[in-house]
């Protein structure tokens, strides 16, 4: 679908350096990244709004490098929806529709289709000023998807929302992703990649230096900084019992964990901070409510802790003292009770 | 009551006596003019042709230079090219040059034996002592103001904005007419307002160039110089009526296309309300 072959630009800020990937007709492929990283130039190096120093951009076997942006046939929202002040919501879905031998009422009926798609049928009339920002951004996804883009570049299209517009857009995306639109999204937060992503690269100081499926990248983060960005060793794909309202999940289809009830969807993956898991010779009563016993697999030493793997059934990483090693003699093979309380345990429905 | 800090009385009294120094001239100069001698100067046709004159040439030069004006300002405000901060700097020559001084220069350029005045010469134009050499001069002292603020116009659109729109499949001329100028458009009309006024009120480089067909600032600096104060009185006051009056309107009219959205917004909230 869209290979992006060793793209290299220097911007003097930033730069790309080699960068490579593919992404296949029908994914939901998400570029992870700090800000600062690249990501945003590099959509604008696909989109053609930036011509890269070397490399080059393929996309269903056509090399667009070098194309022009209006013949490219990529759609790209930015971060800032960048929608048109000056026209209604109207013109603005419709701009892309100039041009092409399309009459007044075929104009109409597509424009009124994608409004209802994305739930803006009633702000046709409307100004921009008006509008709320996660308006702005459906509005700029309507006009980006009217014109039936090979492939859709998001640019942190759900950066600065509050929460509550942040999951009806991630429903919205998903809905769009399922009618078969593949899509290339950037983002810095790692819950958006694993709510939306079915393959996630990392991009870090210009360079993808990870790909794969979320559980790849998160299980197995190649470098200290994914395992740093990535933020949680202990991620897991989970599933809700159905027990007191969800309130028990299974992490692997294993590990019976208690956290707090799952409204929406009982699908979707758990983090649990190895800082929040406490690690004790024997059980003990407190308000923790998931206490398991396990076998200590590995004890790693590092800079901010010394990560003790823990075996119960699924392996967990538990971030102590090295006094503390020392004071619980805990050592390899030992067997071992970790707690954790259900309020440490983060959903990310998928 | 508000209260204010004592520099600030000192600024306000400083501001008073600089608003004091523009108004008290021309309310004397109004106060002195009777109504009688400005109606019989208003029927006065060499008076009216110049102040007709005036405008036209003015409003031609402004509207002619500005098809190349508006595109200098849009590459000054998007482009980065080599030499540019002299290109800027050449730009605003015209307005720190003496303006007689740039009367003779412009004469130099347009007569008979250059180039310019030799195409002319070829389709029967001649410059010198022409509505076409007024409107050159006009436009040399006054195109500064219309680049300079057409420039600071299009710098304040988002450029991604215009990107929005290449990705959109619209072409580079498209995204200019469709969405760069509509949004500068302000800035621009400002800018427009601000040339054609400069131009209209431009006596040093038009009369070395044109001291006939006579423009009214030349007019009324003739009627000084031949019959005193009190009959160039009549003519001044009466141009500055008619130029306020044009400015107001031309204002009205831009204010009333400017910011649409904001005043799409107000429409709109007032629809809620009720």
């Amino acid at each position: 679908m869209l290979e992006v072959k060793n793209i290299c630009y220097d911007a003097g800020e930033f730069s790309l350096k080699s960068v490579s990937f593919r992404v296949e007709k029908g994914d939901y492929f998400i570029l992870l990244g700090e800000s600062g990283a690249g990501k945003s130039m590099l959509l604008e190096t696909i989109a053609g709004l930036v011509h890269p120093d070397s490399g080059s951009l393929v996309l269903e076997g056509n090399d667009i490098t070098r194309a022009r942006i209006q013949n490219r046939k990529i759609g790209l929202v930015f971060q800032d929806h960048a929608v048109f002040p000056h026209m209604t919501v109207y013109e603005n879905i419709s701009y892309s529709l100039h041009g092409k031998k399309i009459n007044n009422r075929e104009k109409k009926a597509r424009v009124n289709g994608i409004a209802e798609l994305l739930s803006i049928s009633g702000l046709l009339e409307r100004r921009p000023a008006t509008l709320s920002g996660g308006e702005l951004q459906r509005v700029a996804l309507a006009r980006t998807l009217i014109q039936r883009p090979k492939i859709l570049l998001l640019d942190e299209p759900l950066a600065s929302l509050d929460s509550r517009i942040k999951s009806e857009l991630r429903s919205l995306l998903r809905k769009i992703h399922h009618q078969g639109q593949t899509i290339l999204h950037v983002t810095h937060d790692y819950e958006e990649a694993l709510s939306l992503g079915n393959r996630i690269a990392v991009i870090h100081q210009g360079s993808v230096i990870q790909e794969g499926t979320p559980e790849e990248v998160f299980r197995n983060p190649k470098s200290e900084f994914v395992a740093h960005f990535t933020g949680a060793r202990n991620f897991f794909r989970a599933h809700g019992t159905g027990e007191n309202n969800n309130s028990i999940a299974l992490l692997e289809n294993t590990l019976p964990v208690t956290l707090l009830p799952l409204v929406n969807t009982p699908d979707g993956f758990i983090l649990i901070r190895s800082e929040d898991i406490l690690l004790s010779n024997e059980p003990f009563d407190s308000s923790a409510a998931n206490n398991f016993e396990g076998t200590v697999a590995e004890i790693i030493p590092g800079i901010s802790g010394t990560d003790v793997v823990v075996n119960t059934g699924i392996s967990l990483h538990a971030l102590v003292t090295p006094e503390s090693v020392s004071r619980l003699e805990i050592t390899e093979g030992k067997k071992i009770w970790i707690h954790f309380k259900a309020t440490a345990v983060k959903f990310i429905p998928a | 009551m508000k209260r204010y800090q004592s520099i600030q009385l000192v600024f306000i009294f400083l501001g008073a006596l600089i608003l004091l120094f523009i108004v008290s001239p021309l309310l004397g100069m109004f106060l002195k003019t009777s109504p009688r001698s400005l109606f019989e100067t208003a029927g006065d046709k060499e008076v009216t042709g110049s102040i007709w004159l005036t405008i036209w040439t003015s409003m031609s030069a402004t509207v002619l230079f500005a098809f190349a004006a508006i595109p200098l300002a849009y590459l000054l405000a998007r482009k980065t090219f080599p030499l540019k901060k002299l290109v800027t700097g050449i730009i605003d020559l015209p307005i720190v040059i003496p303006h007689s001084a740039a009367g003779i220069a412009i004469l130099g350029f347009v007569s008979r034996d250059t180039i310019l005045g030799k195409l002319g010469s070829a389709i029967g134009l001649n410059f010198i002592g022409n509505p076409a050499g007024i409107a050159i001069a006009m436009a040399f002292v006054s195109i500064p103001y219309l680049i300079n603020a057409a420039r600071d116009g299009f710098a304040g659109v988002p450029e991604r904005t215009e990107k929005a729109a290449l990705t959109l499949g619209a072409t580079p001329a498209r995204v200019f007419f469709t969405i760069s100028l509509p949004l500068a458009w302000r800035n621009v009309v400002s800018g427009l307002i601000l040339m054609f006024a400069r131009g209209m009120s431009e006596f040093g480089a038009v009369i070395v160039v044109a001291y006939h067909p006579m423009i009214t600032p030349v007019l009324i600096y003739e009627r000084f110089g031949s019959f005193g104060l009190k009959y160039a009185r009549p003519v001044s006051v009466l141009f500055i009526l008619i130029s306020l009056s044009l400015f107001i309107i031309l204002r009205m009219l831009s204010n009333d296309t400017k910011d649409i959205s904001f005043n799409r917004k107000r429409k709109n909230k007032k629809t809620e309300i009720s």
